[in-house]
């Protein structure tokens, strides 16, 4: 791809960007959200049919005015958020859009069931039944479904935005294995991620986008983490992980043998867990996907409709769990996983995402006030680093770092005592991780307590003070912020 | 067309005020001309006119953008209105309450309705579409059995009810301006008093941000605290009593309870609401955006009887109009 320009409504978004990739090799592509890493790829599968620039595959120019165009041409892609249909079979699925038919015309649903089932065996060693809905097959398989139905078009060139971020990490190492095999059968793989580890264990070469501009290309090799970030977000970031030697106060949250089963199944999720909190303090919670960590913070915060077994105590008054707006009253925020689906509301401002959650104190005798509103909500913006252009700007057009800033400010507008952060930063950029690190240590110390799920074990280890481990819903290990190692906490997941 | 669709896209949140100043300029640019060949212009006559007749759907749009912003709807505002018409005409002509009583009772009876509605879409779980689908059917049945099918009037000789003729024609409501005779009725004012009232309420009360978040992330609203299950209530039973007061206007207009009232009504009020630009999707759209609706609904409506069009062919007309504004409104589309 040469000199790649694209505008949205008169806005240029990618300023003339180059980028090759060759034949066997994984290039990452990284930058901030916003960078253009997604519009250049978009221009590549033929999303966007109209841009500036070239674009040669095998030397030959060739220009996509559909996806169409674009797949027939061997370049498929992966999206961050699948675009399965749940209802609808694996092998259908996969062959969404391209079925076998038979001869009258119809589809010819035992072949595709064959070569669904060869498809999946044979190139990714998956072996399920392609009968079932795919919406019912965990994410992981999901995503690997997406994998096949890009291969099945016989894609020699295949985009991954994303693609572990929704996976258990034994997924995601199956999908490294599948990516290993693309190289070696003589695909090019470009691969979209924020995760440091994975870009350096998967990538040849590394391009870096910031703000519509191609800062630069190099090997893996060449490129270590600390130039790699500065080129991301334009500014040197001396210490990742800004973490301040904390001294707690005394407890603010007593959690006392909390059970749960999941309603309907009843398999237990939480199983008879026990932690304090206090003020001041990070706890982290680690574990593996399915834990049950989401699943314990869920359960205090009252989210699941259903009572749990056991006490909870909030600054020492007992907390009476079943919903969420009594856990807000006491002093209980809790900033969930996937914020698409569960923090924001994206029809809705900016400002009016801030105060849902506490309402009341833009509404002192029940009548909203904009002014007051605007005066709760704007403080925010500086504190935390948003990047917009006006409060009054719908959520959905702020980039992923800054969306999860706004949720951010929502549960401090409650002025929480107890702050549950599940998985804060993912999904965003570099640039705002370093923000909501630095906005976690304020809070730290200014006494509010924290508990912090996070997948990303080097960001575990760094910022807890201390460590608790579960596993099959029960908490394993509790590990100081000394003894704790990413050996000792996996040894203590599994 | 992508330079129209460019300048289209600037217009933005305006878009329903600008359809509706259009239609304005239009009716006074090309005065449609009656039966006996007059042009009539859109002067106060006409506006009282389209806002008396058009007071009902206005009202029933009202209340019917509260839900819908939640992400529901109620195809039941129709029957509520007939049947909160006959309860009311029975209150008043054939039992002879005393007005204050038969006007309390009959908006409790819809009110109480509408409650119904948001415990099964709610609590009950069920579908918005499917419970007031149920209610509707179930409402219409009531306004038939509670007369046996025969409209309800007073006696022969005895003249229309007080509260009617208050409702309806509110005599000391007549204001002459320089020779222009001018008659507020409280039936015609009930419409931008609900407007007024239920914007208010949406815009600038708790109550109405939670409608908002409701429509917008169910799931998030309630993550943020929100009693999610008694706000719809609140919104159905709201709904309910807009189409109570619009029943009362029913029969006090029509001098009688008419099992039959409100019959396709719901479908006006539902226009009103998608022509105005709320979206049915919920969580985006305002009552004001609604006023717009239901006055570019009148305003052609008006133009186009006074041209002689029937009733089938300006219900085409209106059909057309849906389409146009949910296309001009773009983001409409499916997502």
């Amino acid at each position: 791809m040469a000199g790649i320009r694209k505008a949205f409504g008169g806005v240029e978004v990618l300023h003339g960007v180059d980028f090759d990739l060759r034949r066997g090799e994984v290039h990452a592509l990284v930058g901030e959200n916003g960078a253009g890493k997604s519009t250049l790829m978009k221009v590549l599968c033929g999303v966007h049919a109209e841009y500036d620039g070239r674009i040669l595959l095998e030397g030959r120019p060739r220009r996509f005015g559909s996806p169409r165009d674009a797949e027939g041409a061997g370049v498929a892609i992966i999206h961050q958020e699948l675009s399965l249909v749940p209802d609808m079979t694996v092998a259908e699925n996969i062959f969404m859009g391209s079925e076998p038919t038979t001869r009258l015309g119809t589809v010819d649903h035992r072949r595709m069931r064959r070569d669904a089932e060869r498809l999946l065996a044979e190139r990714l060693g998956l072996r399920i039944d392609v009968g079932r809905p795919i919406g019912e097959l965990p994410i992981g398989v999901q995503q690997l479904a997406e994998v096949a139905k890009a291969l099945s078009r016989d894609a020699s060139i295949l985009i991954m935005d994303e693609p572990t971020s929704a996976l258990a990490d034994a997924e995601a190492e199956r999908l490294f294995g599948i990516i290993a095999q693309l190289k070696t059968s003589g695909a090019g793989v470009v691969y979209i991620s924020h995760k440091m580890e994975e870009i350096y264990r998967l990538a040849d070469r590394i391009t870096v986008l910031r703000d519509g501009d191609l800062i630069g290309t190099a090997t893996s090799d060449e490129l270590p983490q600390e130039q790699m970030i500065t080129w991301m977000v334009g500014r040197k970031i001396d210490q990742f992980f800004p973490k301040q030697a904390a001294s707690p106060g005394d407890e603010i949250l007593r959690v006392e043998r909390l059970s749960f089963r999941e309603p309907g199944t009843g398999k237990v999720l939480v199983d008879d867990a026990s932690f304090t909190v206090r003020r001041g303090e990070i706890v982290g919670l680690g574990g593996l996907m399915g834990c049950g960590h989401t699943e314990l913070l869920g359960a205090i915060f009252g989210r699941f409709g259903q009572v749990p077994r056991g006490r909870i105590e909030v600054d020492g008054e007992a907390l009476p769990f079943g919903s969420p707006s009594s856990a807000i009253r006491a002093g209980v925020a809790l900033l969930t996983n996937d914020r698409k689906i569960s923090g924001l509301v994206l029809p809705m401002s900016v400002l009016h995402n801030m105060t849902l959650a506490a309402l009341r104190r833009a509404a002192p005798h029940g009548w909203l006030r904009g002014g007051l509103e605007r005066q709760l909500g704007e403080p925010f913006v500086d504190q935390l680093g948003i990047r917009l252009r006006s409060v009054a700007d719908e959520i959905g057009t702020l980039s992923g770092g800054n969306q999860q800033k706004v949720v951010l400010a929502k549960w401090l507008m409650t002025q929480p005592k107890v702050l549950l952060l599940d998985e804060p930063t993912r999904g965003i950029d570099v640039g705002a991780k370093h923000d909501i690190y630095e906005q976690m240590n304020q809070l730290a110390a200014a006494g509010i307590g924290i508990v912090l799920i996070t997948s990303e074990l080097p960001e575990l280890l760094a910022m807890s003070d201390r460590i608790l481990v579960m596993g099959r819903g029960r908490i394993t290990a509790e590990l100081t912020r000394e003894e704790a190692t990413q050996e000792r906490v996996m040894a203590a997941a599994m | 067309m992508s330079r129209v669709r460019r300048a289209l896209r600037r217009t933005g949140r305006h878009r329903g005020l600008l359809a509706l100043l259009v239609v304005l300029i239009g009716w006074m640019a090309y005065p449609p001309h009656d039966a006996t060949g007059e042009a009539i212009w859109p002067d106060m006559r006409q506006q009282q006119d389209v806002f008396f007749e058009r007071a009902q759907y206005g009202i029933l749009a009202a209340g019917m953008t509260l839900v819908i912003l939640t992400g529901g709807i109620d195809l039941s505002v129709g029957s509520l209105l007939g049947m909160t018409a006959m309860c009311f005409s029975i209150f008043v002509c054939w039992w002879h309450w005393p007005a204050w009583a038969a006007v309390s009772a009959a908006l409790a009876v819809a009110t109480l309705a509408g409650a119904v509605n948001g415990l099964l879409v709610s609590y009950g779980g069920m579908q918005p579409f499917a419970a007031t689908l149920a209610m509707m059917v179930f409402a219409r049945g009531v306004a038939k059995i509670v007369s046996n099918g025969a409209k309800v009037q007073t006696g022969l000789g005895e003249g229309s009810p007080w509260i009617f003729t208050q409702i309806a024609y509110t005599p000391w409501l007549r204001f002459d301006m320089g020779g222009l005779p001018l008659n507020l009725s409280v039936a015609a004012l009930l419409f931008p008093l609900s407007i007024v009232l239920l914007w208010l309420i949406s815009r600038y009360s708790r109550f109405g941000r939670h409608l908002f978040a409701i429509g917008g992330n169910e799931e998030a609203a309630r993550l943020s605290g929100i009693r999610v299950k008694l706000n719809q209530v609140a919104a159905y039973a709201i709904c309910g009593l807009t189409a109570g007061l619009a029943g009362l206007c029913n029969a006090a207009r029509l001098d009688q309870g008419d099992p039959e009232a409100g019959g396709t009504f719901e479908l006006d009020a539902i226009a009103a609401v998608v022509i105005g630009g709320t979206s049915l999707m919920g969580g985006r759209g305002g009552v004001g955006l609604t006023l717009i609706g239901a006055l570019i609904v009148g305003y052609v409506e008006k133009y186009l009887s006074i041209l002689g069009w029937s009733l089938p062919a300006r219900l085409m007309a209106k059909g057309v109009i849906i389409v146009v504004a949910v296309l001009i409104q773009g983001r409409g589309a499916r997502k």
